[in-house]
């Protein structure tokens, strides 16, 4: 028993996990890594946006073309994802609830934006709608102008943020079967009461959550909209594009104030996001497991 | 369940809707995703063999694609290393701050990338927060490609962490405990054991951050210099042939772009089911 007392702790170390210095060192590795690559930058935006004091950063901020960037940037958004919300539901509702020919073939397709580069996202809808485009000539006779315009900046975002949505609820979906749906059905219910009163509540964290990532990107997208934006200030510019704007003109301050913004958008997009995490675990679990 | 295996499109369900969604969504799909990408396709085979081959076989191209290739599959085999250590740390060891690491992991999905672009330039600029330390050490980072390789290491870390973690998570520590019984050391378990189930994870882990590295553009332009020849990656050179309007270079780099990144994907996923199997038979 004395033997026991004296022999120090760390001899017994369950056997499935590493010596203490090894741990030290592999979490060290892990923090350092993390806070050069991730808080680092994080840091340096506010930094430099109130490095100037908080009377330019404002300043910055209610500029002309800055809010007029920011309206852009809210106008784009709240069309992009309430489109790719309808569609990311009916696209669930469609993999998850039935068995059909193409299936697989489908689910692929819905997540092909995400292995397509930005800025061949915006080159694509450049060759539909642009002046040398196939649609080109037809749109400039009718006047429609889409390319260098407020549409084409809306369609290149719902393009790069198409899956992500669908990519959230598809498994949980499935995840929970046909059988609620079924009963609700076979005493009667209509299709959208069921949707609303048996399928939603199973999944509205899920939705919340694809809904926020779905607006993080929609908001922040880079490439695909300046291929398409023309950059004309105060009319296509985004605010990544402002920020892009002001940082080759070299305002720095004013191009890290609008950032800042962007960044403080992220900041509340991961909280959010690990609050649902921690808090709704279960019902996101099944998007874990896949 | 019986019958024999049906010409029909489905089957059969009482759950109303078929019908509507897949309409909707086969006619959403179509207008936004597929008849734009089927104008890539129609656009490069308008240019001929010869006229394709001819923007393929050219240098800056060539040199451009190989700076992005290169380049993302240097930034996903640090991402998948680290990435590994990361995923490991935040599941299996308990330290303060563990949560905070955790959610601070996705930060490159939430931050968008001009704002990462800006940031990344302004550290390691020759004057900034890191760059001031690097420069007497004659190591040049902004506007080199060492740049670009830091922008895509950033951009790629999320993937093989979140794709490998939960693997770690559901790890049977049995077969562990097994091996250690049998006087396996740690290491011997971790290299024997452990890692060969993590394998598979993290070559999806990679080939994610891959694909989504040789796309990048936002975080890259900022920090890139972007010399031809030299630190020109091939979406900025899509992006510089679009405003000469040279429509047709634009679209042969976006599809051989599309090719290359589907052919190494392809050769990702072989690599990925052989290891599986190697594994079932181990």
């Amino acid at each position: 028993m004395a033997d026991v007392a004296i022999s120090p702790p760390a001899v017994h170390r369950p056997v499935t996990t590493e010596p203490r210095a090894a741990r030290i060192v592999l979490i060290a590795v892990a923090v350092l890594f993390l806070a050069f690559f991730l808080l680092l930058p994080l840091v340096v935006v506010f930094v430099e946006a109130l490095g100037a004091g908080i009377g330019t950063y404002w300043k910055a901020l209610v500029d002309k073309d800055a809010l007029a960037a920011i309206r852009l940037t809210l106008l784009v958004a709240a069309i992009a994802v309430p489109a790719n919300l309808v569609f990311g539901v009916a696209a669930s509702w469609l993999i998850a609830k039935f068995e059909f020919r193409g299936k697989s073939v489908l689910t692929t397709l819905i997540d092909l934006p995400f292995s397509v580069s930005p800025v061949t996202s915006g080159l694509i809808y450049v060759l539909v709608f642009g002046a040398q485009g196939l649609l080109g000539p037809w749109l400039a006779a009718h006047g429609v102008k889409i390319i260098f315009a407020v549409p084409g900046i809306v369609l290149a975002t719902i393009f790069v943020t198409f899956p992500f949505v669908a990519r959230e609820l598809i498994p949980i979906m499935q995840d929970q079967g046909t059988e609620d749906e079924e009963a609700a059905a076979s005493l009667g219910a209509h299709g959208l009461t069921t949707f609303f009163r048996v399928t939603l509540p199973n999944i509205k964290w899920a939705l919340l959550y694809g809904v926020l990532l779905c607006n993080a990107r929609a908001m922040g997208e880079f490439g695909a909209v300046s291929v398409v934006s023309g950059k004309i200030r105060g009319q296509t510019n985004t605010m990544p594009l402002q920020v892009e704007i002001l940082y080759n003109e070299y305002s720095y301050v004013a191009a890290f104030a609008v950032a800042s913004l962007l960044a403080l958008l992220a900041l509340v997009t991961l909280a959010v996001k690990s609050f649902l995490e921690w808090r709704y675990a279960g019902e996101l679990a099944a998007q874990r497991r896949h | 369940m019986a019958g024999a295996p049906s010409l029909a499109l489905r089957k059969p369900s009482v759950i109303p809707g078929f019908g509507l969604t897949l309409g909707f969504v086969l006619t959403y799909l179509g207008l936004v995703v597929l008849i734009p990408l089927a104008a890539l396709v129609l656009k490069t085979a308008g240019l001929g063999w010869s006229g394709f081959l001819a923007i393929a076989s050219d240098e800056r191209t060539i040199a451009a694609l190989w700076l992005s290739f290169s380049l993302s599959l240097v930034a996903a085999a640090i991402n998948a290393v680290f990435g590994l250590v990361i995923a490991w740390v935040l599941v299996r060891y308990r330290f303060p701050g563990r949560r905070i690491l955790d959610a601070m992991v996705d930060l490159p999905f939430a931050l968008p990338t001009a704002v990462a672009g800006i940031a990344l330039t302004a550290l390691y600029a020759p004057n900034g927060w890191v760059g001031q330390y690097l420069e007497p050490l004659g190591i040049k980072v902004a506007y080199t490609p060492l740049g670009i390789l830091v922008a895509l290491v950033f951009i790629g870390i999320p993937f093989v962490v979140r794709t490998v973690q939960p693997v770690i998570e559901d790890l049977d520590s049995e077969v562990q405990e097994a091996a250690a019984t049998l006087g396996a050391t740690r290491l011997d378990t971790l290299a024997r054991i452990v890692l060969p189930t993590l394998i598979p994870a993290l070559l999806t882990g990679f080939a994610l951050a891959l694909a989504r590295a040789v796309g990048e553009y936002g975080s890259v332009i900022f920090i890139a210099g972007n010399i031809p020849y030299v630190s020109e990656i091939a979406p900025l050179l899509i992006v510089v042939k679009l405003t000469e309007y040279n429509y047709a270079g634009a679209t042969a780099i976006a599809t051989l772009m599309l090719l290359i990144s589907f052919a190494l994907l392809l050769a990702i996923n072989l690599l990925q089911a052989w290891s599986r199997r190697g594994f079932d038979r181990g």
